[in-house]
């Protein structure tokens, strides 16, 4: 393998002579020695072989053999073959956006139809290029709200994935920002709550379907009072979910997120995800991140650009509509042909075979002693489990049987470490559900 | 170069017609013609307070995006609604029918502090 530095010891001698340097120790010297690393903890290079075996030996650790009824945001839906081998293409293999944009009128083309297919999947009149990730695309919403608002009060419903509530939480915290989160009640969003803390200074109500715990809300209701107040409505979604449930576009929402992980991603042990963003066609000068438009070239041909870059850092340096929002082209690339792949009828077909083998799943756990499932509001591919015992410790012990068996939510909400969200995807086979089930009375029966 | 006469101007090349109190303000024809091609106008809300020599609007052309300030303090009454649909008119017109806001002046003595448009003129010239 080649050293970390490639420079040879003359090439640095040659470096240093010319910019009048004596030692590289001296280029650091502004740096107090306080703050400066005691020592690097670099050891000589190894050899390619030694460092494929090493690898190999890391990756043997991951458990990947367990079979997942694990979701909480994240999904293992199947990702067709076609989809690897298309993304894969050297014309597309780049890691990242290209910087001579209109040069490269395939990448664009690709990103144009994954923003038309977010809006189809939304219901929503205008989407970007992509985010980050799910978390990420919400903070920016909300930011893009207080932009769009001029207001600094967030309220944000407790079934909102408590890791994006946290991420949003984070990246707002020098900000001066309010926030308040209303907690849910019967799993459902807490209207009585809401309402009551919603007034002129409320930015955007942010909300999630379905929610954390897996239940489906209306939340119509909420968007028109929201928005009675001045205030937008922000929606984190499940894009699966929206071959079957009405869209965000449909209850009034103004900004619609979310990760499209499952949109044909593979789990990856937590990334590279894919965030996702569309809002109404008014707000899209606020919008942040790239957005490609369509357009006619010099001959009146059909051709592709990056529009409106006006909101982007390169042009508005600290004005930027945001200047730490990145995109993830690849993903959203892989994204757009795992939905054509698909089609319309497919992802309706999709979500309702999620839909049916979670409601088949549901039936076999509910028929164990002392566990109950929570059914106060419909539910997708997930739902939240009551265990007899403490969840996590049920976890722990169906790994030992083969199983990932839940997302435990004691982790995140005080008061609920019996209680776990399982979540069943179309690849979760008859036997694996009656396993589970299986294993789940034996472990609980124990 | 077009410099109407009988306007005030700011170093930022803002224009600033006077009458019964309320300022009319708009962009220069040197500063549409440096902009290019304007393609959207952020219009400050009307009854914002501005304060002289603050940014109060933002023009945007195809790859940049330019913060306008108020050549003068006080209230904005109107503005050119015109402009969000129809941003070019900024380049065509700069001096009438782009107008940007109109704002009811808080202290007429700000005017001092602007260019006429001999000294604007010069002001063009020694830059350019």
């Amino acid at each position: 393998m080649i050293p970390y530095i490639a420079n040879t010891p003359e090439d640095i001698k040659e470096m240093l002579r010319v910019i009048g340097v004596g030692r590289i120790d001296d280029l650091f010297r502004d740096i107090q020695p306080a703050y400066a690393p005691k020592a690097f903890n670099l050891p000589p290079g190894r050899s390619e072989l030694e460092v494929t075996a090493w690898i190999h030996r890391l990756a043997s650790k991951n458990a990947s053999h367990l079979i997942p009824f694990i979701g909480g945001g994240y999904y293992d839906h199947y990702v067709p073959a076609a989809v690897t081998a298309l993304v894969s293409r050297g014309e597309f293999y780049t890691a990242y956006t290209p910087y001579q944009p209109e040069c490269s009128q395939g990448t664009l083309q690709a990103l144009y139809e994954f923003q038309s297919a977010i809006c189809a999947l939304t219901g929503m009149e205008a989407a970007n290029a992509s985010l980050y990730d799910g978390g990420t695309a919400l903070y920016e919403a909300a930011m893009m709200a207080i932009r769009i608002t001029g207001r600094r009060k967030i309220i944000m419903d407790g079934g909102v994935s408590p890791i994006y509530r946290k991420i949003v939480k984070t990246y707002t915290s020098n900000l001066h920002f309010e926030f308040a989160e209303t907690p849910v009640v019967h799993g459902q969003s807490n209207r009585q709550e809401i309402y009551k803390i919603l007034d002129k200074d409320t930015a955007a109500v942010i909300l999630q379907n379905p929610n954390f715990f897996g239940a489906i809300d209306d939340h119509a209701d909420i968007i028109a009072k929201a928005h009675q107040t001045g205030a937008l409505a922000v929606e984190s979604v499940y894009p699966i979910s929206l071959g079957l449930l009405k869209t965000p576009g449909e209850m009034g929402a103004d900004i619609v997120t979310g990760e499209g992980q499952s949109l044909g991603l593979p789990l990856n042990f937590g990334g590279p995800y894919l965030g996702f963003m569309a809002a109404r066609r008014e707000f899209i000068r606020k919008m942040p991140g790239r957005i490609v438009g369509e357009t006619v070239d010099q001959k009146g041909r059909r051709a592709f650009v990056n529009t409106l870059q006006a909101r982007e850092q390169h042009i508005r340096r600290e004005k930027a509509a945001s200047n730490i929002c990145t995109n993830v082209s690849l993903c959203a690339l892989q994204a757009v042909i795992y939905m054509c792949l698909l089609g319309k009828e497919g992802f309706k077909e999709l979500a309702q075979l999620n839909l049916d083998k979670a409601e088949f799943a549901r039936r076999q756990i509910e028929q164990i002693e002392g566990v109950e499932v929570k059914r106060s509001s419909p539910t997708f591919n997930e739902f939240t489990v009551y265990l007899p015992q403490d969840a996590s410790e049920v976890v722990e012990k169906m790994i030992a049987k083969g199983f990932a068996a839940g997302f435990p939510l004691g982790r995140y909400y005080k008061g609920m470490e019996r209680y776990m969200i399982v979540a069943v995807t179309e690849k979760r086979t008859r036997q694996e559900i009656l396993d589970y089930a299986r294993c789940l009375r034996e472990v609980l029966c124990r | 170069m077009e410099v109407v006469d009988y306007y005030l101007y700011t170093k930022e090349h803002e224009w600033v017609s006077i009458e019964n109190n309320v300022a009319t303000v708009g962009v220069t024809d040197y500063a549409q013609e440096a902009l290019g091609d304007i393609t959207f106008v952020e219009l400050p809300a009307v009854d914002a307070e501005v304060e002289q020599f603050e940014e109060f609007a933002t023009l945007e052309s195809v790859k940049a995006a330019s913060d306008i300030f108020s050549p003068i303090s006080g209230k904005v009454i109107e503005v050119n609604t015109l402009l969000e649909s129809e941003p070019g008119i900024l380049n065509k017109s700069p001096y009438e029918r782009g107008w940007i806001a109109k704002i009811e002046i808080s202290d007429s003595d700000e005017a001092s502090n602007l260019m006429t448009a001999e000294e604007y003129r010069k002001f063009l010239e020694s830059a350019g």
